[in-house]
């Protein structure tokens, strides 16, 4: 009996909190309603259940953005108010969310967090033409299948490592025939799929040799040997250090000395150490590093000061995407969406991941991976 | 023609290793028909103890010759301990047990000997020195075969040699042959049977140790976890040699290597160890006790 009696104490006092929390929401929803008019964010992604720890830190960046732009007096006298939609991550709850966006009349949205959610939001928002700006979403497709104008983001896309690598070795380093070697693991296999394919749609270089290796094996010389025969002028290679540096090791005593090329698996202090004299010259790919960024120290000091903690995932990129949206809307000097779209994809602005703007099919510029090439011991960053 | 000698000695070098990793498995199976699945472990170790010592007699600047033969004996020397340790405490309690628990019994010690070499050491990996020197003439060649492979190939070559001497000429060897025939019987004509299993131990264990130091200099790197695959594969050359066979051990490690340096040089190293285990399977259809394997004799 005790114990139902704590139950129902315990739902009373939680009802009295949530509540709480209600009213607080409504009151906030009053004293940001000036009757000119207002600039809706939509903020929609995973807020509840497991994911919502990848979701709830864009809602504090939209707030704090928001609360900025307010605090100056508003986006050409227009306040801006933030308006979260749950949709957990779920595809069907994330049509809900944006059919509500829609009915709510959100000017933009910043969202969705999955990339299976935003893939199942996007026709919606595309049929009431609402831009859509992901933290987080980084399938290739979204932005690749040029279905959705509406869709942008801010973090690199799934494939963009990849691109970036071919990209590198095909016009930096003028290589013609890759021999691309992986581990057959998830991120490995998937990271070499991937510059296969740059590479053969690229049409400027051809992949000689394609093939995995066992990570752990005793060594590589076999494979090392196919890749030299196959003629290659470099590798690409995905996978982690441990087999990166037998293979380098390898080829470096077979008198082998074309370009080694690999991703952020490879680019670890480990690698070099293990490798010593042999890693000289390998390059590797990896996130751009963003920490000196004077607009990162500051949204993270935001983030400390309102909210007394660290931020959690996508924070970033989710402060960055909001600031791009609010900057674009203050630009286009209007909240019509071609107007919007325009100015995304023409204006640059400063964000915490750096010097930002779109490219036609809605990926930000200058965003992402950078390459790096040991030099001396160390990782260097090539420009 | 140069590639196929590049695959060729290639699949002798992996080769050399898998069979001098695979002699300390069928040796141990012939005398207690026990999958000593710890060795793997040993081998492992025996490349740790070349690493610290090789560490400590460079910082003391010794030549590099010293350094290889020193490193290369302590290596032994230690694996030696391991192997007769772990006989005493994790096999010798379970000698009159089924068959069942040594064999959970050396599963346990793996795990066991892992875990403690990486919290004792690191479970990062380590640079591991060259340790074998690159002899000047043989350079202009080595795209071919480098002499640490030359070194791995001679190495496993004299030390299968002297077993095999050992094994026919000794009244050691005889008493290991005799043990390996029926350990009941030997210990009635007098054969010391505790002693001759601890030796079976101590010498698979050396063997190890050497293919360990070996390949990790050859390779350049080490870590906690590579007695588990290389243990595996060895194991599989053992039981393709036909178990229990010590020549059939050496020639299991050959032909694996082979195997699975022309599958990577012809087909694809994606269908490496298929073909690896295609092999395996095939053999095991034709001839169930390996290659060089002897029909059990049914005892009446």
């Amino acid at each position: 009996m005790k114990g139902k009696w704590s139950v129902l104490a315990l739902a009373l006092v939680l009802g009295l909190v949530l509540g709480g929390c209600a009213q607080e929401k409504k009151e906030e929803k009053k004293e940001a309603a000036p009757a000119a008019g207002k600039i809706i964010l939509g903020v929609a992604g995973a807020h509840s259940g497991d994911l919502a720890s990848y979701g709830l830190p864009t809602v504090n960046a939209a707030k704090l953005v928001a609360a900025a732009y307010n605090a100056k007096g508003g986006i050409n006298g227009k306040q801006v108010e933030v308006v979260p939609q749950d949709d957990q991550c779920k595809p069907e709850m994330a049509t809900n969310a944006a059919t509500k966006m829609v009915s709510d009349k959100a000017t933009v949205v910043l969202g969705h967090i999955c990339s299976g959610a935003t893939k199942a939001a996007l026709p919606i928002y595309k049929e009431a033409k609402i831009i859509c700006m992901s933290p987080s979403a980084t399938n290739p497709a979204l932005t690749q299948s040029g279905e959705y104008p509406v869709f942008f983001r801010t973090i690199a896309s799934d494939d963009a490592q990849a691109a970036l690598e071919v990209q590198f070795a095909v016009e930096k380093l003028g290589l013609k025939k890759l021999a691309i070697i992986h581990d057959k693991g998830d991120y490995g296999k998937g990271f070499a799929e991937f510059a296969q394919k740059f590479l053969t749609e690229g049409g400027k270089a051809q992949v000689v040799l394609f093939e995995g290796v066992t990570p752990g094996a005793v060594d590589y010389s076999a494979v090392v040997q196919k890749i030299k025969s196959a003629d290659a002028d470099g590798v690409i290679y995905g996978g982690y250090h441990p087999e990166a540096s037998k293979i380098v090791t390898q080829m470096r005593n077979k008198d082998m000395k074309i370009p080694f090329l690999s991703d952020d698996g490879v680019k670890d202090d480990t690698f070099i150490k293990v490798a010593g004299a042999l890693a000289e010259g390998v390059y590797a790919t990896g996130p751009k590093d963003i920490s000196k960024n004077p607009l990162y120290a500051q949204a993270l000091e935001e983030h400390k000061k309102q909210f007394g903690s660290d931020p959690g995932a996508f924070y970033f990129e989710a402060y960055s995407a909001a600031l791009a949206l609010l900057n674009a809307i203050d630009k286009a000097k209007s909240t019509d969406f071609d107007a919007v779209t325009k100015a995304l994809r023409s204006e640059y602005v400063e964000t915490p991941v750096g010097k930002i703007k779109f490219d036609a099919r809605g990926d930000a510029e200058g965003v992402g991976f950078a390459v790096y090439q040991v030099q001396g011991g160390k990782y260097v960053e090539v420009k | 023609m140069d590639y196929f000698l590049e695959l060729f000695f290639g699949g002798l070098t992996r080769g050399s290793i898998y069979a001098l990793i695979a002699v300390g498995y069928t040796m141990v199976y012939g005398i207690i028909e026990l999958i000593n699945f710890a060795h793997g472990e040993i081998y492992m170790i025996g490349a740790f103890t070349a690493l610290v010592v090789a560490g400590v007699l460079t910082a003391l600047g010794l030549p590099a010759l010293a350094i290889l033969a020193v490193a290369l004996a302590a290596a032994i020397v230690w694996s030696a301990a391991y192997g007769f340790t772990v006989e005493k405490i994790a096999y010798k309690p379970l000698r009159t047990a089924p068959r069942l628990s040594p064999l959970i019994s050396a599963i346990g010690m793996s795990i066991f000997l892992q875990n403690y070499v990486m919290l004792a050491q690191t479970s990062d990996f380590l640079p591991f020195p060259k340790l074998l020197p690159e002899i000047g003439f043989l350079k202009p060649y080595r795209a071919v075969i480098g002499t640490s492979e030359i070194f791995i190939i001679l190495a496993t070559a004299l030390s299968c040699a002297g077993l095999t001497l050992f094994i026919k000429f000794t009244r050691m060897g005889k008493a290991m042959r005799a043990t390996a025939q029926n350990r009941k019987m030997a210990l009635l004509v007098g054969v010391n049977v505790d002693r001759v299993i601890s030796l079976t131990f101590i010498i698979g264990s050396s063997l190890a140790a050497v293919g360990g130091v070996l390949i990790a200099s050859h390779i350049g790197q080490i870590n906690f976890m590579i007695g588990f695959l290389a243990g595996i594969k060895a194991f599989t050359a053992a039981v393709l040699g036909g178990i229990g066979s010590i020549p059939g051990a050496m020639l299991g490690g050959l032909v694996l290597g082979w195997t699975e340096s022309f599958a990577t040089g012809y087909v694809s190293s994606d269908y490496e160890d298929v073909f690896a285990f295609l092999l395996l399977v095939l053999i095991l259809i034709f001839r169930p006790s390996g290659i060089l394997g002897k029909a059990p004799t049914q005892k009446v």
